[in-house]
């Protein structure tokens, strides 16, 4: 019986605090959501709404996307109230 | 003293820290025993007296965790209700070690021995030794502790025995000193464990890209069982002269029927073997004493040359082609490229005794099938059965 190694601790043991941001859970996307700055009127809805981190506030009180972490639920679309979000392919 | 109290007395000796248990028949005197042990400060231990078996295993896997010594015990319906709980011991790489009066379960219910109940839970990942007398059951317990807690193996481990067969029989007992034991099994001393002053993740969520190799952990650390056991046995067989292998052997060297079983049983048929070696029979006997892993290795050094097996299932898999013990014996067989018939007989559900005449006759009407030329009968037979 061959075993194989793996590179993980016994019973799955996570050793580090913190270590989700490790987890990019922009790879679950199968869609990707787009912003339209002309649209957005920098309510933050989408920011409250957005279940992962992946709302960022730029500096102008505008939106952008974490794309590491945005899985693509698109619920900042449904959210916007001025429907400055649109949902594309990958 | 019994089965049970010298499981109880082996437990206190390995100075555990925690026991969390619910009481069942037949294992009940062996928490029976721990809880008076902690009452009157012999063990100084947390005894958690749960409301089912369910939070007994949950308590012993989070106790496990903190990198605690745990112990607890069951049987039958108590064991069946872990189930879940069993995987998680086995996952999170928890040592925890839990004796097992093996019992029927129900329906009808029923009190008494057999192997149904620890056979439902064979694939949950635990390393399961099958005692045959309370001395083995007794010795077995400080093997299991060190074995359990090694850091390669990390594995919980259930120490079988057979409900009242084994349980309330009672024996003379060779013990060990505390401060053998305490030699043998200093206090345990894990690499990873909840603790406050360093936050780790226990039990985390695992997807698909990485819960395969988790699972796979169990298999890697199983696979590493038998060489350890053995080391532990030659420590211990140092300290006491008491060694009991992953199987027990009684006169295969030449023999050209074996029967193999597990558990109380094996001391019955050996008596039976003598027997017929005193009729010129060449008979003889392997005991399964580690089930998981399934000891192939020790198996083929001693089946190459016979001309059938006969292997006695103490439980049933209803619809499938053998008995679970059988299953295991083909497939080491068949991997190996050996054709030997087996012929695979369930005996003695719901505690019904087996006795030496008994296995004279079964061992008999193998031999003689041989004699005539018959083929040996496919599939599972059920000894004893009302016809
Ligand atoms: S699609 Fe979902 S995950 Fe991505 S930014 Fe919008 S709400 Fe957040
Ligand atoms: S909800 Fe729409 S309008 Fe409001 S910040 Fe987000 S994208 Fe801009």
């Amino acid at each position: 019986m061959a075993s194989v190694k793996t590179t993980t601790l016994p019973g799955g043991i996570i050793n580090r605090p913190g270590s989700t941001i490790d987890y990019k859970t922009g790879t679950w996307r199968v869609k990707r959501p787009v912003v339209n700055l002309d649209k957005c009127i920098g309510c933050l809805i989408c920011w409250i709404y957005c279940p992962e981190p992946a709302i960022i506030k730029r500096d102008d009180g505008k939106i952008d996307f974490d794309y590491d972490y945005c899985k693509g639920c698109g619920i900042c679309s449904l959210e916007c109230p001025t429907k400055a979000i649109r949902i594309v392919e990958e | 003293m019994s089965t049970s109290e010298a499981i109880a007395y082996a437990v206190k000796q390995a100075n555990v820290d925690v026991i969390a248990a619910y009481p069942i028949t037949p294992q009940t005197i062996i928490v029976e025993r721990l809880s008076e042990y902690v009452h009157n400060g012999e063990l100084d231990a947390e005894y958690i007296a749960v409301e089912s078996e369910h939070s007994a295993m949950s308590a012993c896997v989070a106790a496990s965790l903190t990198g605690a010594r745990v112990f607890t015990s069951t049987a039958s319906q108590g064991l069946a209700l872990m189930h879940e709980v069993l995987y998680l011991a086995s996952s999170l790489r928890c040592p925890i070690v839990m004796a097992i009066a093996n019992r029927a379960l129900s329906a009808p219910i029923n009190i008494h021995c057999d192997h149904s109940d620890m056979m439902g839970s064979r694939d949950a990942g635990w390393v399961q030794i099958f005692a045959e007398n309370g001395q083995q059951a007794y010795d077995r317990i400080f093997q299991a502790f060190k074995l359990a807690e090694d850091e390669d193996i990390l594995l919980p481990v259930g120490v079988n025995i057979d409900g009242f067969f084994l349980s309330h029989a009672v024996e003379g007992i060779a013990t060990i000193s505390d401060s053998e034991a305490a030699t043998f099994l200093p206090p345990r001393k894990a690499k990873y464990y909840l603790d406050y002053s360093m936050p780790m993740t226990f039990g985390a969520f695992a997807l698909p890209d990485w819960y395969f190799e988790i699972k796979h952990q169990v298999v890697e650390a199983m696979d590493r069982v038998p060489k350890k056991l053995a080391e532990i046995e030659e420590t211990y067989y140092k300290m006491t002269g008491r060694k009991y292998d992953h199987v027990g052997v009684y006169k295969t060297e030449d023999a050209e029927v074996c029967l193999v079983c597990a558990g109380s049983s094996a001391a019955t048929a050996k008596f039976a073997i003598t027997r017929l070696r005193e009729k010129g029979i060449k008979a003889g006997l392997l005991s399964i004493r580690l089930f998981r892993p399934f000891p192939v290795e020790s198996i083929l050094l001693h089946v190459k040359d016979v001309k059938a097996l006969i292997v006695m299932d103490r439980a049933m898999s209803p619809g499938a082609p053998s008995a679970p013990i059988a299953q295991d014996i083909k497939a080491t067989l068949y991997d190996a490229g050996l054709n030997i018939p087996v012929a695979n007989f369930v005996y003695g559900l719901g505690g019904r005794d087996i006795s030496a005449a008994e296995f004279e006759s079964i061992i008999m009407k193998i031999v003689e099938s041989l004699k005539a030329g018959r083929p040996i009968e496919k599939g599972v037979m059920y000894w004893g059965l009302r016809a």
